[in-house]
C-alpha cells in the first residue's frame, strides 16, 4: 500500500522545531511525551466522529456526550474498586480498568445506537436539521448526566501503577501518558487492521468514498451505519475514560470542552480519514504542550493556527478522503 | 419466434419519477426482452438517466410499475435488486478510487472472493484489470475506470445491466475494446445501456428506445432505425454520418 509521507514527516518536524525554542532538551522531552499522549487521546475520541462524518455524511455535535457518559461509566465502575487501585500490583489495577473500560465503551456504545436510532436517522442527509438535533441531544443528555450522578465533580484516582513519573536522563515522564500513547498506538493499530484487512473494513473505505455505489452492489449500508456509529460512540467512550484519568475528575461538560479541539482534529486529518485524524491528533496535542509552555494564552488560538496552515496547504486535510 | 412468447426480463409502465419539485419521468413505458441488448437513446436532459436511477431503486418511482423477471421491484430497496441480479454502471463509473483494482472487483463479488473462470474472463476482455491489479482505481486512466466500472458489474453472474454512457469520454481505441467486450457480454447477459454515441449504439444494439421529454417516442428493432436517416434526424437530431 502507497503511504504518503509528508503529514506524518510534520510530526517529527513539528517537535524537532519546538526544541529550539523550549530551550532545555529534558524539558521538551516531557513537553513531547504529553503531546503525544493528548494526541492519542483526541485521536480516540475523534476516531468515531471521522468515520460517522466520511461514512454517513452526518454533522454530529453531540459526540461530546459520548465522551462524557464514557467517562462516568468508568467513574462508576473504579469509584467502587478503589481497593484493588490501591494494591499497586499491575494485575489487580487491570481488573479495575477492563471492567471499567468495558463500561465506558458498553455506556458510550449504547447511547450511540440509540442517537442512530432515534435522532440521527430522521435526518440524514440534512446537515441544518443534524446540528440543531444533535446540539439539542448533547445538551439533554448532559442535563441527564446531572439527573444520574449529580452535578458535581467526581474525583477520579489513578491505579497505582500508572501513577507518577519516571525520570529518563533529566526528563520526568508521567507513566500514565506512556500508557495513554501504549492504547492509542494500540487502538490505531486496529483500526488500521480491520480497515485494511477485512471485508467489513473494506465496505467502510468503500462506503466513505461513494455510499449510493456500496448500495448499488448489494449492501445494506445502513447497517454499516449503525455498525460504525455505535464502534465510534464506544471508541469515544474509552477516550472519555482515558481523558477522565488523565485529569482525575470527571465533569458533565467535560466532552462539550473538547468538542472543538475533536473538530479540529477531524477537519485537519481529513473528513473520513482515521489514518489523517491519528496524524491530526498527534499534531494538535504537540502543538498544544508546546504553546502551552511558551505562550500558555495563545495554546488554543495555536490549533486553530494550525488548522488554518493545514487547510491553505491541502483543503481538503492532511489524507483527503475522495467522496463521490 | 420463442424468445417473443417470454415475459420481458425488464418491463417499465407508465412510471413517473419526481426529482424534488421536478416530474422528470412522465410516464415510461418500454421493455426488455431476455438476452438482448436495448440501447437508450435520447437527447441531453431527456431523462435518460433518471430512468436507470429510477429501475436500480436510487429514485423512487412516483407512480406506475415495473417488473423484474415477472416480479414488481416499484418499492424494492437498491441492495435487494443488486441481489436480485441487476448491476448498475453509473454516468461517473461509480469507482472506488481509494481502493484498489482487486479491491473493487472483491467487493463486488458478494459470495466471497471473485471466481478463478469470471476473473479469467474479466482478464480476457479488458487485459489492463490484470495489469492494474493491485493499482489504486483512482490512478488509472478513464478508459480503464470504465473497464473495472464494467468489469465489477461482471465479476458475479447477473441477469441485467444496467450501463450508463459507456463510452462516455473515451478514446475511439477504447471504445472500440468497449464494443468487443459488450459483443461478448450479450452473449449471455441482458443489457440496458444508456448511450449518446450513436454509431456505439447502432453496432451493438438489438432494440432501440428513444426518450425525449421524459417520455419513450420510439420503440423498435436498431436495425429499422439505423437504416431510416430522416427518423434519426427527427428523433435524435443527427445523421448517422456526423457521427462517423
Amino acid at each position: 500500500m502507497k503511504i504518503d509521507w509528508i503529514p506524518l514527516a510534520l510530526v517529527p518536524l513539528l517537535a524537532l522545531a519546538a526544541l529550539p525554542l523550549v530551550g532545555s532538551l529534558p524539558t521538551w522531552v516531557t513537553l513531547t511525551v504529553a503531546g503525544l499522549a493528548m494526541g492519542m487521546m483526541i485521536f480516540l475520541m475523534a476516531s468515531g466522529l471521522t468515520l460517522v462524518f466520511g461514512l454517513m455524511d452526518v454533522l454530529n455535535f453531540a459526540h461530546g456526550i459520548f465522551i462524557s457518559v464514557g467517562a462516568y461509566g468508568a467513574a462508576t465502575v473504579l469509584t467502587r474498586m478503589t481497593k484493588e487501585m490501591q494494591a499497586e500490583s499491575l494485575a489487580s489495577d487491570l481488573s479495575a480498568m477492563v471492567p471499567a473500560v468495558l463500561a465506558a465503551m458498553a455506556l458510550a456504545g449504547v447511547l450511540g445506537w440509540f442517537f442512530e436510532r432515534v435522532l440521527i436517522r430522521p435526518v440524514y442527509g440534512d446537515h441544518l436539521k443534524q446540528i440543531l438535533i444533535t446540539m439539542g441531544g448533547l445538551i439533554v443528555f448532559e442535563q441527564l448526566i446531572h439527573v444520574v450522578w449529580g452535578a458535581d465533580i467526581i474525583p477520579l484516582p489513578r491505579p497505582g501503577t500508572i501513577t507518577g513519573s519516571f525520570i529518563v536522563g533529566e526528563a520526568a515522564i508521567e507513566r500514565y501518558r506512556v500508557a495513554a500513547v501504549v492504547v492509542g498506538v494500540l487502538v490505531f493499530a486496529a483500526m488500521w487492521a480491520v480497515l485494511n484487512r477485512t471485508r467489513i473494513g473494506l465496505l467502510v473505505r468503500a462506503g466513505v468514498e461513494n455510499p449510493e455505489m456500496v448500495e448499488s452492489l448489494g449492501y445494506r449500508i445502513r447497517r454499516l451505519f449503525v455498525g460504525v456509529f455505535v464502534a465510534g460512540s464506544a471508541l469515544a467512550g474509552l477516550g472519555g475514560a482515558m481523558w477522565a484519568m488523565y485529569q482525575e475528575q470527571v465533569t458533565p461538560a467535560m466532552g462539550m470542552q473538547v468538542l472543538v479541539v475533536i473538530f479540529i482534529v477531524v477537519i485537519i486529518g481529513g473528513l473520513g480519514s482515521v489514518g489523517g485524524c491519528f496524524v491530526g491528533a498527534m499534531l494538535v496535542g504537540l502543538m498544544a504542550n508546546y504553546t502551552g509552555y511558551l505562550a500558555p494564552k495563545l495554546a488554543l488560538g495555536s490549533n486553530i493556527l494550525l488548522m488554518v496552515l493545514v487547510l491553505l496547504w491541502r483543503p481538503r486535510g492532511l489524507y483527503p478522503v475522495g467522496r463521490a | 419466434m420463442q424468445r417473443e412468447l417470454r415475459s420481458p426480463l425488464l418491463d417499465l409502465r407508465g412510471v413517473h419519477t419526481h426529482i424534488g419539485q421536478y416530474h422528470i419521468l412522465q410516464g415510461v413505458d418500454f421493455a426488455v426482452q431476455q438476452n438482448q441488448l436495448l440501447m437508450l437513446l435520447g437527447r441531453n436532459g431527456a431523462g435518460k438517466t433518471t430512468c436507470l436511477r429510477t429501475i436500480m431503486g436510487l429514485w423512487k418511482a412516483s407512480s406506475g410499475k415495473i417488473f423484474f423477471d415477472a416480479k414488481e421491484i416499484t418499492r424494492t430497496a437498491t441492495p435487494d435488486l443488486a441481489r436480485l441480479g441487476i448491476a448498475y454502471v453509473p454516468e461517473n463509473m461509480g469507482i472506488f478510487a481509494g481502493l484498489t483494482v482487486r479491491e473493487n472487483l472483491v467487493l463486488a463479488a458478494r459470495a466471497g472472493d471473485p471466481d478463478d473462470a469470471r476473473l479469467e474472463r474479466i482478464f480476457r476482455l479488458f487485459p489492463a484489470m490484470k495489469t492494474f491489479w493491485h493499482s489504486h482505481a483512482g490512478n488509472l486512466s478513464g478508459g480503464q475506470k470504465q473497464m473495472l466500472a464494467v468489469s465489477r458489474a461482471i465479476v458475479e453472474p447477473r441477469k441485467l445491466l444496467l450501463i450508463d454512457e459507456p463510452t462516455k469520454g473515451l478514446a475511439p481505441a477504447i471504445i472500440g475494446a468497449m464494443v468487443e467486450a459488450f459483443r461478448e457480454l450479450k452473449r449471455d447477459t441482458t443489457l440496458l445501456v444508456v448511450e449518446q454515441n450513436f454509431h456505439f449504439a447502432r453496432s451493438l444494439g438489438d432494440t432501440v428506445a428513444v426518450m425525449d421529454s421524459g417520455r419513450i417516442v420510439h420503440a423498435g428493432a436498431m436495425a429499422a432505425l439505423a437504416a431510416d436517416e430522416a427518423l434519426q434526424r427527427r428523433l435524435l437530431g443527427l445523421s448517422l454520418e456526423s457521427h462517423q
